[in-house]
């Protein structure tokens, strides 16, 4: 609690002004989202809720530099972005783990990439394989590994390049119930020892409120904010308490659920 | 471990049974010994030519280290210069645009069909059958080396690029490593067209060499020289793709994909 109250007088890490991305298809254009504007404050961890499949991995996408911005601008520490920025990190939908590389070889990717000698990477690496749960797992390879451990990987991945802003883009959506559950736990974990700025999209709303400080609620094509919510509920949050039910009721009836099914892509 | 050896015992009932009825139909007279030597008959041939020049003028191993010597100096030159050349392809479009005409010109043509032209450039030495085999491993190795980078998955590459990782170092960090098992698949496919090309080539144009025993012995009616030729050319493809199984096994980790 005390470290909402603290987060709230920081500046924005990221700023985003009037945020809009236009495709070119064949006739015409598709507008996929349309003037977005939002702060994001250090350390915060922001979910990006909707039930549409339009907007949310784009936007993370242009946050990440893989993306152009059609539209508007993206600040982060008040410097325009432009490109790739080493100080975002991502965690991807489908696991994007390098199949010829093992664990330890996947989570210093990042910092082999940028030069660093091998023994400070290694120690940094199994730091990280430590905190995700996976010591006794670094030579393996991701074939030899559940779909769980290999997200896992991932969120390792991501944290050994020393990002200020880890981007999470449905990283659950593809593992099992109960998985997932125990990733959501996990991730909440990680983030609380180890603090950082999460931007995490999901269409499931239940992991919304567990995870959220605060909920981006996005409309379907394009994509608008549509509200926002700040969740107060101290954390571990129970998924069944009273305050917990009545935010998830009232949620769902803003946005036109389409139950699961596309979650695949 | 068990089931391992079961199935090394299989195989092996596989090769005996072969054998036992070879040798039945060979001694029974169902096919006459002259047309179908017994086994036996060809294992004392296979030790007898070890050391001895007739009916072809040369022992057998000189004719297997011809052989293979054309085959692996093709072999060696297809991949080095095809591998490059078809990740370079895939990888810049200026290159891709450059090379793909000549390619897909060359692509169709038989590598045997290089022969009389190699010939009339270099002879029947061992030149003209290297270039033959270096057309018939290079092929493939281009083809498969260059749909393997263009196989690279864009998220792998989003992954690189987030982390700071320069174009270079996508393609020899990310885009070549994931190619690695098609890369492994063309040198297959070239390994096993050089050596049936240049046993090809060798029927045609040579003075050593199995295809040239083989031939020979045909000619001068010696069919049980021709069965060990027959089988000498089969063991060694066989250790060849073994070797090259074994190296790909060691270089490409992490299984074919995941």
């Amino acid at each position: 609690m005390d470290s909402t109250k603290q987060v709230k007088k920081e500046k924005p890490i990221i700023t985003m002004e009037r945020i809009s991305k236009t495709f070119q298809v064949e006739d015409g254009e598709v507008k996929v989202i349309d003037q977005i504007d939002l702060d994001i404050r250090e350390n915060e961890f922001l979910v990006l809720f909707g039930a549409g499949q339009c907007g949310k991995t784009t936007l993370l996408k242009m946050l990440a530099g893989l993306e152009t911005i059609s539209g508007g601008s993206i600040k982060i520490d008040e410097k325009e972005l432009k490109g790739f920025n080493p100080k975002v990190g991502m965690v991807y939908q489908t696991t994007a783990l390098f199949p010829w590389l093992t664990v330890m070889g996947n989570v210093e990717f990042g910092p082999k990439a940028r030069g660093i000698g091998k023994t400070e990477r290694q120690k940094k690496a199994q730091y990280y394989i430590d905190l995700v749960g996976l010591t006794g797992f670094e030579k393996h390879f991701p074939s030899m590994l559940s779909g769980g451990m290999q997200q896992r990987v991932g969120i390792a991945r991501a944290y050994c390049n020393d990002p200020e802003i880890i981007l999470m883009d449905e990283p659950f959506g593809h593992l099992d119930a109960q998985t997932r559950y125990m990733m959501e736990e996990e991730v909440e974990k990680i983030w609380q020892e180890e603090k950082r700025t999460i931007i995490f999209v999901t269409n499931n709303i239940e992991e919304a409120l567990y995870l959220a400080d605060r909920i981006v609620i996005l409309t379907e094509c394009p994509a608008r904010v549509l509200t926002e919510y700040k969740i107060d509920i101290p954390r571990p949050r129970s998924l069944v308490s009273e305050e917990f039910l009545s935010l998830r009721e009232e949620i769902s009836s803003l946005v036109d659920l389409r139950e699961g099914g596309n979650d695949a892509e | 471990m068990k089931e391992k050896t079961k199935y090394i015992i299989i195989s092996i009932v596989s090769l005996i049974s072969f054998i036992l009825l070879w040798d039945l139909v060979s001694k029974s007279g169902i096919i006459s010994a002259k047309k179908l030597p017994a086994p036996s008959k060809l294992f004392e041939t296979f030790i007898y030519k070890l050391g001895n020049k007739n009916p072809d003028g040369n022992t057998l191993p000189i004719h297997i280290w011809t052989s293979l010597k054309e085959a692996l100096i093709g072999f060696f030159f297809g991949i080095v210069i095809g591998v490059p050349l078809g990740i370079s392809m895939a990888w810049f479009k200026k290159f891709d645009k450059f090379f793909s005409p000549l390619f897909d010109l060359i692509k169709p043509i038989p590598p045997v069909g290089w022969v009389p032209i190699m010939i009339t450039f270099f002879g029947i030495g061992i030149m003209s059958k290297v270039s033959v085999i270096f057309i018939a491993s290079f092929i493939p190795a281009v083809i498969n080396s260059y749909s393997g980078i263009k196989q690279t998955r864009e998220v792998h590459k989003w992954v690189s690029q987030t982390f700071g990782a320069s174009n270079r170092q996508v393609l020899f960090t990310i885009a070549i490593p994931s190619a690695g098992p098609m890369i492994f698949t063309g040198a297959r496919v070239a390994l096993n067209g050089s050596w049936v090309s240049l046993v090809a080539a060798e029927l045609i144009a040579s003075t050593k060499g199995l295809g040239y025993m083989i031939q020979t012995a045909r000619l001068v009616g010696r069919i049980d020289v021709v069965f060990v030729g027959v089988l000498v050319i089969g063991v060694f493809g066989a250790a060849m793709m073994e070797g090259l199984s074994f190296l790909e096994r060691k270089l490409v980790k992490g299984g074919r994909r995941s």
